[in-house]
């Protein structure tokens, strides 16, 4: 099958959307299907040979983030010229309502359309982005994925449509032999997220810390993920700073190899995560993992039953949950086992085979994406007049 | 107040309303485009579904009675293809008691391990019967869409919808059959 897929944010930025999209194209090229992704990226030598350059990144607030999205007449022309000439059988937007690539090609296409949708969007958001253009994008779209039930919810209940709840995949194999990144020579506990992003909990984890230190006195803590170490730490007793390793922005091999050298993974966040695909990262490396008590955690961990959860921001509740783990490596190694099983299920071959279900239940063999030029003034002097030739 | 400005704002309401109109024409045209190509998809998967039981009763897995009986729904439901939609639904949820019956249990299924290509069979009809739920529920939650487009008022009114027929949903039973289950 040719199959056209659409990421909204950049593609050399780290985050949920896009590692599901690599993963998910790459899963597909393996099962010898035709994939194009047409992506934002801020330096185009950064994109692999099946993905195709749709315009930098501007960054804009959206969504309780500062999310990079692609907007404009320039963007509108690239989304429309890639349809062109895809010549694709179905065309699989994600994140449709992010004002960005996604909801530009659903207006700049017609056929077989499939949309994910990957954030659980507040009400007012849908409001605010109008509830006419989400419906106008909407419209279009013949069937709509889900990755998590909250954010197929919010669908139900904000914009009135249904969708099909298909859960994040996980490349399993690339977790589960990684190999240690390092010896850390004592017990060590991981964060992986953004350092300046309040709901990943980086701070909830830094008192936890402190507090377990007085404790266990030899514990490390590894921090991974962008964002200015300085400005969190500024807060952080110096003596404390010491046992703290900040290995920055890193790619997913090395983040792969410092989840399977760390004693426990904590993911502190006190909201706005509607699956936890880095938990079942952890898990399939092998990784005993310990997170705050969110909805999406709870479904990912078989209800608390594969980690240890804590109330989210009770840094004291963190600190007790990671001494007593720590104090007991027969139950590390139970979860670890437990977790591996877990991530099994949400490995991308069987995911994979989830979404090709979808593409060809709405693919009917007569009628393939083509551009839709109806009604779109703009775009089309855009697409027109920019576009044809290069 | 000066009748020239009764003018304009009339003027302006008439051009608001054509401007409402305009777009809410467009709505429901792709409205109506999606549901034809979620139509056609249903189409294909349910005819695709008889096709498979047909070549499946052809070999030699079932034993005579349920040939007979699984051919012969297989049967009724390709020639249903263009009879009324309650007709064709009634048809082809017979034919999925059918496979109900007929593959009932897992453990029968599975009795047929070393038969690789009956086994590719039966992988694809389950695939295919999870594709006709698909289709189907995708086809049914276009048909809601459009229907509550065409209920608004000025729809009605202008009868923007034209002479397209009122939308209509397919219920049909689509649950895949027990035995085939996990495969």
């Amino acid at each position: 099958m040719r199959i056209g897929i659409v990421c909204p944010y950049a593609w050399d930025v780290p985050g949920g959307v896009q590692v599901h999209v690599r993963d998910l194209a790459e899963t597909l090229i393996e099962r010898g299907h035709d994939v194009s992704v047409l992506t934002p990226v801020e330096d185009p030598a950064n994109l692999p040979p099946y993905a195709v350059d749709g315009g930098r990144p501007r960054a804009i607030p959206y969504n309780g983030s500062v999310a990079r999205l692609t907007l404009g007449v320039k963007a509108t022309a690239r989304v429309r010229r890639w349809v062109r000439h895809g010549d694709f059988d179905v065309l699989h937007v994600h994140e449709p309502l992010a004002p960005s690539l996604g909801g530009l090609a659903c207006w700049a296409a017609r056929g077989p359309i499939v949309a994910t949708v990957h954030s659980s969007i507040e009400r007012s958001r849908v409001l605010a982005t109008g509830y006419y253009l989400a419906q106008t994008v909407l419209e279009k779209v013949s069937a709509i994925i889900a990755v998590s039930e909250h954010a197929r919810r919010t669908l139900v209940d904000h914009v009135g449509a249904d969708a099909v709840l298909i859960p994040n995949g996980v490349r399993v194999d690339r977790f589960a032999r990684a190999a240690p990144l390092r010896d850390w020579g004592s017990p060590t506990v991981l964060f992986l997220g953004r350092l300046d992003e309040r709901r990943k909990g980086l701070p909830v984890l830094l008192d936890a810390f402190s507090l377990l230190r007085q404790t266990q006195p030899d514990v490390r803590l590894v921090i991974v993920g962008p964002g200015d170490p300085g400005e969190v730490l500024a807060d952080v007793d110096p003596m404390l700073r010491e046992h703290i390793t900040c290995l920055g922005r890193v790619d997913d091999e090395v983040k792969a190899q410092a989840l399977a050298s760390v004693d426990i993974y904590v993911a502190p966040n006190t909201g706005g995560e509607s699956f936890g695909i880095v938990l079942l990262e952890a898990m399939a490396a092998g990784t005993p993992v310990v997170a705050s008590d969110l909805e999406a955690f709870e479904r990912v961990l078989d209800g608390g039953r594969c980690g240890v959860m804590f109330p989210g921001g009770d840094h004291r509740a963190l600190a007790g949950a990671i001494e007593e783990l720590l104090r007991d490596p027969a139950r590390c190694e139970a979860l670890s086992t437990l977790g591996r099983q877990r991530a099994q299920r949400y490995d991308w071959g069987s995911v994979s085979e989830d979404v090709l279900r979808v593409y060809e239940s709405v693919v009917s063999g007569q009628q393939r994406v083509e551009e839709d030029l109806r009604g779109q003034i703009v775009g089309r002097l855009a697409g027109r007049g920019r576009g044809s030739d290069a | 107040m000066n009748p020239w400005w009764w003018a304009l704002i009339g003027a302006v309401a008439v051009l608001l309303l054509a401007l409402y109109l305009s777009m809410t024409a467009g709505r429901l045209d792709r409205l109506h485009r999606r549901l034809d190509a979620s139509e056609t998809a249903l189409d294909v998967q349910l005819l695709h579904r008889s096709a498979l039981v047909l070549d499946l009763a052809s070999t030699a897995i079932f034993d005579p009675a349920s040939t007979v009986v699984l051919a012969d729904s297989a049967h009724a439901a390709r020639a249903a293809q263009d009879d009324d939609r309650i007709a064709r639904a009634l048809i082809e949820s017979n034919l999925t008691r059918v496979l109900a019956e007929t593959l009932s249990d897992r453990e029968e299924v599975d009795e047929l391990g070393d038969d690789a290509k009956a086994l590719q069979m039966l992988a694809e009809l389950r695939a295919t019967c999870v594709r006709v739920q698909l289709s189907r529920r995708f086809l049914n939650d276009g048909v809601r869409a459009c229907r509550q487009v065409r209920k608004q008022r000025f729809v009605r009114w202008f009868n923007l919808a034209g002479r397209t027929p009122w939308p209509e949903t397919f219920e049909m039973d689509d649950t895949p059959p027990p035995g085939l289950a996990l495969h």
